[in-house]
């Protein structure tokens, strides 16, 4: 309610007069220095409507004495960053992969630009540095599905694995379905089993069938597999002598693969990476540790 | 049926009005549930984020569902229901006018609006969003708060309308602005159309960066007008009661009220620096925020100079300790923000864990706080008690609390500075230095801390439960010791 303003006897300030609730209002004056900081933010505000694009009108804005824009000078710094690499991409675009192998200067910046077009590429799927994951091969050991020579690798890094974007020149292979088509029975595919787990020195779950299982692997799998279980990369079939298992190494997990197997799928990086990229990615996949 | 709050004013206890305070309860037993609704929500997401394999449960575990589903309870439930409560409260006793519509409106209001927030929480979790930050409810859930929102505005209004007293209130000029600016805002940006009415889905009217414009449009200003000027409005209320102090400038409140109205509507393209948005936008929205700082800085000048006079009672009342740390937080929040509205430093910040940071000094010290404080002083008050059940579980939940938020903001601006300087990092050759995976392993251990200073934060909440609890219940601690010194203060 109105009333008549009183003074403060804490502040010396007089109220408005004013009450609410028993609330009452003191009539300080506005603090100097807010004000005039207040001013100050104003101020500068003005001067950038004046150095930069600030005021719309029709069709369009004021460009503001610098005449600057975010996308111009976003534009200004790609092509200096890439100017600066203009020379040295061209290189390793022209050279081929052994010749960049052997050049000191064009592998180190090969590698370090690798590393990093991998780890946000690649890592997601491969791990960070290639160390892979259950259903994603480990990059960074000897074991290749596709084969681990530089050339090799490019052609997988390229075209991809099983995708149906370049469905005729990505890496294809299919396993067929012993179980659940009715190629083998369950019994032969319990001995099979038995008998994978022996290649890589592992304990079968019953000893008895291994025997009869090796004779199976030897009409059935050996095609890609190899008679000694060595695997094919032409065919993308791997090695099952190395204790390196894609999609797990316990009884079951084999069991499970050779019922009805599952198939990776990569895709292909022609069309997301340019060709320094992919050529540098090769190389850093090549150097993890198991390069051939 | 009522009797006036205490108050040290002679017309206040001249007579007596019969103001609706049932539902008013029922608001803050709201406030106070959703509240640890919130927080809960938060923590576990907090929790997501360190430890990922928490989100490969139920799909509607996963953060995805969850997020949303914390902001919304926190800032639509908790801070909601938090300003419906005390706006209801206050409007009536500083227009000492029963509350316009009376008992059954408020009911509505209130069962409405807690419809509301069941209506948009379940659509979150059964994965129904139109993927608007802050406003991701459907159009059904729109339409119906629409209609909540008008019964509220004409409870409010209707109530300052018929007031008998002849000035407004500074804390009714901030709830208005509030509630008329809210219900324009969220009109706006849920312009869509369904696809059916059958189905929940539905499309925006606008598109591209329009249809973003917009969006920032309203995001920022429910941060303006919902999580500030609605918060305000309980400080202009609550801080001069509990001091018992006269505000320290009715000139600053005019001033900075108006400017910061009109200020802030413009401030939001500086969500969307960098962005398709044109150049001009981008500078308008950046100088308007800078623009803001002094006026959003004369709400903690009123709010702390309020205590000239008082600042003894820091000491002995925690509830005020509450009230006045809050519009610290406030003053704190409302320095970075235009800081980082800067398009240079936004540049380094934006997209990073110091956004999220910035937020929650926000949104923990000062909403959260601010409420906790105007909590403290309804229970008693609402349920006739004399006091509150016990004042040094008020001072466990401040310093609990306090060091929670400690944790969370400064574990942010480490991990979200690092993050920024991470993406930008360029070796001698020009590669960039880190990939994003090795900014998000980078990031884990402070992602750890920052989900254990959300669980301080929600220890302090659920001990203002049990304490509110014993509160209305009529309950007083044994612990008559002299308030002036709790063992649980550190020296000030």
């Amino acid at each position: 309610m109105a009333g008549k303003p009183e003074k403060d006897p804490v502040t010396g300030v007089e109220t408005t007069g004013h009450e609410w609730d028993g609330i009452k209002e003191l009539n300080t004056p506005l603090p100097s220095w807010w004000v005039y900081t207040f001013y100050a933010t104003i101020a500068f505000s003005v001067v950038w409507f004046i150095l930069f694009p600030a005021i719309p009108y029709g069709p369009g804005a004021t460009t503001g004495l610098t005449g600057s824009t975010a996308r111009e000078s976003v534009e200004a710094s790609i092509a200096e960053a890439q100017s600066a690499r203009a020379a040295i991409n061209q290189q390793i675009v022209d050279a081929n992969l052994d010749d960049i192998q052997s050049d000191p200067d064009l592998l180190n910046y090969a590698l370090t630009g690798g590393r990093i077009v991998f780890a946000d590429n690649c890592a997601p799927c491969h791990g960070v540095g290639g160390s892979g994951q259950l259903n994603y091969p480990i990059l960074a050991d000897d074991a290749w599905l596709w084969g681990g020579t530089l050339d090799a690798i490019q052609q997988t890094v390229v075209y991809g694995v099983r995708n149906q974007e370049y469905e005729l020149d990505a890496r294809f292979s299919l396993m067929p379905n012993y179980g659940s088509d009715g190629l083998l029975t369950g019994e032969e595919i319990a001995a099979v089993t038995n008998y994978v787990l022996t290649l890589s020195d592992a304990e079968p779950e019953d000893p008895a069938l291994v025997e009869s299982g090796g004779v199976i692997f030897a009409e059935q799998c050996s095609a890609c597999h190899g008679e000694d279980g060595k695997g094919m990369s032409d065919l993308g079939a791997p090695n099952l002598t190395d204790a390196i298992w894609l999609y797990g190494g316990s009884y079951e997990e084999i069991e499970r693969q050779l019922w009805q197997p599952r198939h990776g799928v990569m895709p292909g990086w022609i069309d997301r990476l340019d060709p320094a990229a992919i050529k540098m990615v090769s190389l850093y996949v090549h150097s993890l540790g198991g390069g051939q | 049926m009522s009797t006036l709050a205490a108050t040290t004013g002679p017309v206040a206890q001249s007579r007596s009005t019969d103001y609706v305070e049932n539902v008013v309860r029922w608001f803050v037993i709201a406030t106070i549930f959703w509240g640890v609704v919130g927080f809960i929500a938060g923590t576990f997401i907090a929790f997501q984020l360190a430890y990922p394999e928490l989100n490969f449960g139920p799909a509607w575990l996963n953060f995805g569902r969850l997020r949303p589903v914390h902001t919304s309870a926190v800032i639509f439930a908790f801070g909601g229901n938090a300003l419906i409560a005390t706006s209801l409260y206050v409007v009536q006793r500083t227009c000492r006018q029963r509350l316009f519509g009376g008992q059954y409106l408020a009911l509505f209001i209130f069962v409405g609006y807690q419809l509301f927030i069941v209506l948009a929480a379940s659509g979150y979790l059964l994965g129904i969003t139109q993927s608007k930050e802050y406003a991701e409810p459907e159009w059904y859930v729109d339409i119906w708060l629409t209609i909540v929102w008008v019964a509220y505005l004409v409870a409010f209004a209707g109530t300052l309308m018929t007031r008998r007293e002849s000035h407004i209130y500074v804390a009714n000029w901030f709830y208005l602005a509030f509630i008329v600016t809210v219900a324009m805002l969220h009109i706006v940006n849920n312009l869509a159309m369904p696809v059916s009415f059958g189905g929940p889905k539905s499309y925006p009217l606008f598109a591209g960066v329009q249809d973003a414009m917009t969006q920032w449009w309203y995001g920022h200003n429910a941060v303006g007008f919902f999580l500030t000027a609605g918060f305000l409005g309980i400080m202009y209320y609550f801080v001069p009661k509990q001091a018992e102090r006269p505000i320290y400038s009715y000139r600053l409140s005019i001033v900075h009220f108006w400017a910061l109205i009109f200020l802030y509507i413009w401030a939001g393209p500086h969500h969307l620096h960098y962005t398709a948005l044109p150049d001009w936008a981008q500078v308008l929205g950046m100088t308007f925020s800078i623009m803001l700082w002094m006026p959003s800085w004369g709400g903690m000048i009123n709010g702390l100079m309020t205590l000239s006079g008082a600042w003894d009672k820091l000491r002995t009342d925690p509830v005020l300790r509450f009230l006045v740390v809050s519009v610290a937080f406030y003053g704190m929040s409302t320095f970075e923000g235009p800081m980082m509205s800067i398009r240079q430093v936004n540049a380094l910040s934006h997209y990073t864990d110091w956004t999220v940071g910035h937020v929650h000094s926000g949104a923990l010290g000062w909403v959260a706080f601010v409420s906790f404080g105007a909590m403290y002083y309804l229970v008693p008050k609402l349920w006739r008690r004399q006091g509150l059940y016990s004042l040094r579980l008020v001072e466990w939940h401040f310093w609990i609390a306090t060091l929670g938020i400690v944790l969370y903001i400064t574990s942010m601006w480490v991990s979200g500075i690092m993050q920024g300087l991470m993406w930008r990092a360029y070796d001698s050759l020009g590669f960039l230095q880190f990939s994003f995976i090795e900014t998000v392993e980078a990031m884990h251990p402070f992602y750890v801390i920052r989900a254990l200073g959300g669980v301080l934060f929600l220890i302090g909440a659920l001990i203002m439960v049990y304490n509110l609890w014993r509160t209305a219940r009529g309950d007083v601690a044994t612990e008559k010791v002299d308030a002036g010194a709790p063992a649980a203060v550190p020296a000030e």
